[in-house]
């Protein structure tokens, strides 16, 4: 505080207000939880369809090949005839993201129903039979979980190089385990429900009480995965793609676009990274959100524990 | 954190029953991942004769090719390779490494200490500004911190770790050039302390900012309910100031289950580790998986798969032995 301050006597201390114990939100303040799941999902929601419009129209919109090379505009930076700018073959940014962002979009859902099937399969057969087999089916999930996916994913790639089902394969083998224990969990806790007693001494085979009362009720927790999924499968595959190992160069997905774009950056073309980088933030981001509201909503006792 | 209760003899027991009940999973599990390696690699239409020929392959008699193949060790059904690969492995020979040319045990030497460098930078980096962001944010819950928190946090989550390699060249090395953006030292430098230190921030950084928003996610949350305590409304009672109450009753209790987590993060800190190693040209053992994998060099590849399953389980072990010794409530049988 200096001296004039002191004899002027302007000087006061600032009101601390009353007293307010650690981690207590200001009264009137919003607090950390306060989105609501409604607000979550159409954030997310309305996000992803305009994100997935974006990606299927204005690849068609923009009138171009998404892959034409125009050696006389290199790097341009954005523009109103290019609003991305120009990469380093002269391609539209713009439009290579959108067309980049569908591919992944595609692989993503590919994958993640693909491991959703795995997991569901895997889970209700080892939640089943039990005993023996049960701890051997969660040896191999144990063993898959304990590579890292990306690993995995890679040495999976490597050897089944170039195409793009070596991409899903890959992403597909290696995220089936969250859903296998999930469904697994699920199968352990309704197998002694009276309903499933009440089958069996009604007569019901095994097959079909499995198909008739088990797997229905482990739907919502199947889809709720594989929603869970997208967003891991599609940082997967653009990780994939970034280090050369993902899609054939055909089929540029948001991680082939950034690969190319490493040598960019370093030229000063920051437009080639960032913005097919903030596709990718906007569209998990989204994801996650619609994820979130389905675990509210299908999840009853998470939302109770989420309210204390 | 309050200095743990002395290990009684009880506590030594429960520890040695963990590591032994431990190892005798891990194991089976570490040659599970072989197995399922091996025969990936046997279902792969690659054939590593054939790259080792190359155009050759074409006026190659069979029996060169035979000679070839047991040269490289790949005569035989994919069990008998498996098996010789396993007796070698008890030898500590893992074979020759096609891409490097030299024995993958040496690749290993030569590059994990830059790798661990690395990652315990990025582990330090990353611990740190989780503790400071994560207690800031319960603390002051509500407040433009902890929103602005907990905001960046979910969307660094949904990031790949190159997004943010990229954003850092960006800005520290293309923008304001202050770091150098490739490599271990200047190109032909002697790797001195100074060297190495200027060339391994960037990476470190990135590293350990890109594993920072679970963490400091937990650290929040899990102080939040930390902070509803019955302990802590009792030290509340008592009159102590709130800064003890927060950092010497709250934040301990808080911090034991962040020792799970953070054993749990091991495999995303080697999936960073690869993707960072990558991008800044760092000479580790990750970035070897990616030019392994580009040159389908399978022993350096399995080899370092089996590594990381190792590296994995020994994590959440150690992660596991630290909260036994920690917490004297974990109950000792585990």
């Amino acid at each position: 505080m200096s001296d004039s301050a002191l004899l002027t006597g302007t000087h006061h201390r600032r009101d601390p207000g009353p007293w307010r114990p650690a981690g207590r939100p200001r009264p009137g303040s919003p607090r950390g939880r306060r989105t609501s799941g409604r607000a979550r999902l159409l954030a997310g929601a309305s996000g992803l369809v305009v994100l997935v419009l974006a990606a299927v129209l204005v690849p068609r919109l923009g009138g171009l090949d998404e892959g034409a090379v125009d050696y006389t505009a290199i790097r341009l930076p954005p523009s109103a005839a290019h609003p991305f700018g120009t990469d380093s073959v002269g391609r539209d940014v713009l439009l290579r993201s959108f067309a980049g962002l569908w591919v992944s979009l595609q692989v993503a859902a590919a994958c993640a129903v693909l491991s959703t099937v795995i997991g569901t399969l895997f889970g209700a057969l080892s939640g089943l039979l039990g005993g023996w087999y049960d701890r051997l089916l969660m040896r191999v999930v144990d063993a898959v979980n304990a590579v890292p996916h990306l690993l995995l994913g890679i040495v999976i790639v490597a050897l089944y190089r170039g195409s793009v089902l070596a991409v899903i394969a890959s992403i597909g083998l290696t995220h089936w385990t969250t859903v296998a224990r999930v469904v697994r969990a699920e199968i352990l806790s309704l197998r002694g429900r009276p309903f499933v007693d009440a089958a069996i001494s009604g007569g019901a085979s095994r097959m079909r009480v499995l198909r008739r009362h088990l797997l229905p009720a482990v739907v919502p927790q199947a889809v709720l995965s594989a929603v869970l999924i997208l967003p891991h499968a599609v940082w997967h595959e653009t990780a994939l793609s970034f280090l050369g190992l993902g899609l054939p160069p055909h089929l540029a997905s948001l991680g082939t676009i950034l690969g190319e774009g490493r040598q960019a950056v370093l030229l000063g073309s920051w437009w080639i990274v960032v913005f097919p980088s903030l596709l990718l933030a906007a569209t998990t981001l989204c994801v996650a959100g619609v994820g979130a509201w389905w675990r509210d909503r299908t999840l009853p006792r998470r939302r109770s524990e989420q309210a204390l | 954190m309050t200095a743990p209760a002395l290990p009684d003899r009880r506590r030594g027991r429960a520890l040695a029953r963990l590591v032994g009940l431990r190892v005798l999973v891990g194991v089976p599990t570490v040659l599970l991942v072989a197995v399922a390696v091996f025969l990936l690699a046997a279902a792969s239409p690659f054939r590593p004769v054939y790259q080792y020929f190359g155009v050759g392959i074409f006026s190659a008699s069979d029996e060169d090719i035979a000679a070839a193949e047991r040269a490289l060790g790949l005569d035989g059904g994919v069990f008998d390779q498996l098996g010789r690969w396993l007796a070698g492995l008890l030898t500590g020979d893992l074979g020759q490494s096609l891409s490097m040319r030299q024995p993958v045990t040496q690749v290993i030497v030569e590059r994990l200490p830059w790798t661990l460098l690395l990652a315990g930078l990025a582990l330090l980096v990353s611990l740190v500004l989780a503790l400071t962001a994560g207690t800031v944010a319960a603390w002051r819950q509500g407040g433009w911190f902890d929103r602005v928190v907990t905001t960046v946090g979910h969307t660094l989550e949904g990031l790949p770790p190159f997004v943010l390699a990229l954003g850092a060249i960006a800005v520290f090395a293309v923008a304001w050039p202050v770091l150098p953006v490739a490599g271990l030292t200047d190109a032909g430098a002697a790797p001195t302390f100074a060297q190495v230190g200027r060339h391994v921030a960037l990476p470190a950084v990135v590293l350990g900012v890109s594993q920072t928003p679970w963490l400091v996610l937990h650290v929040r949350a899990s102080l939040i309910s930390a902070l509803d305590d019955d302990h802590v409304a009792g030290a509340r009672a008592r009159g102590l100031p709130e800064t003890v109450v927060v950092l010497r009753h709250a934040l301990p209790t808080a911090l034991l289950p962040f020792v799970t987590v953070l054993g749990n993060r091991l495999p995303e800190l080697v999936t960073g580790a690869v993707l960072v190693e990558t991008v800044f040209s760092w000479p580790g053992i990750a970035a070897a998986v990616v030019s392994a994998a580009l040159a389908v060099d399978f022993p350096l590849l399995a080899a370092l798969t089996l590594l990381s399953a190792i590296a994995v389980l020994a994590g959440s072990l150690v992660a596991d032995m630290t909260v036994l010794l920690l917490d004297p409530r974990v109950d000792a049988d585990v």
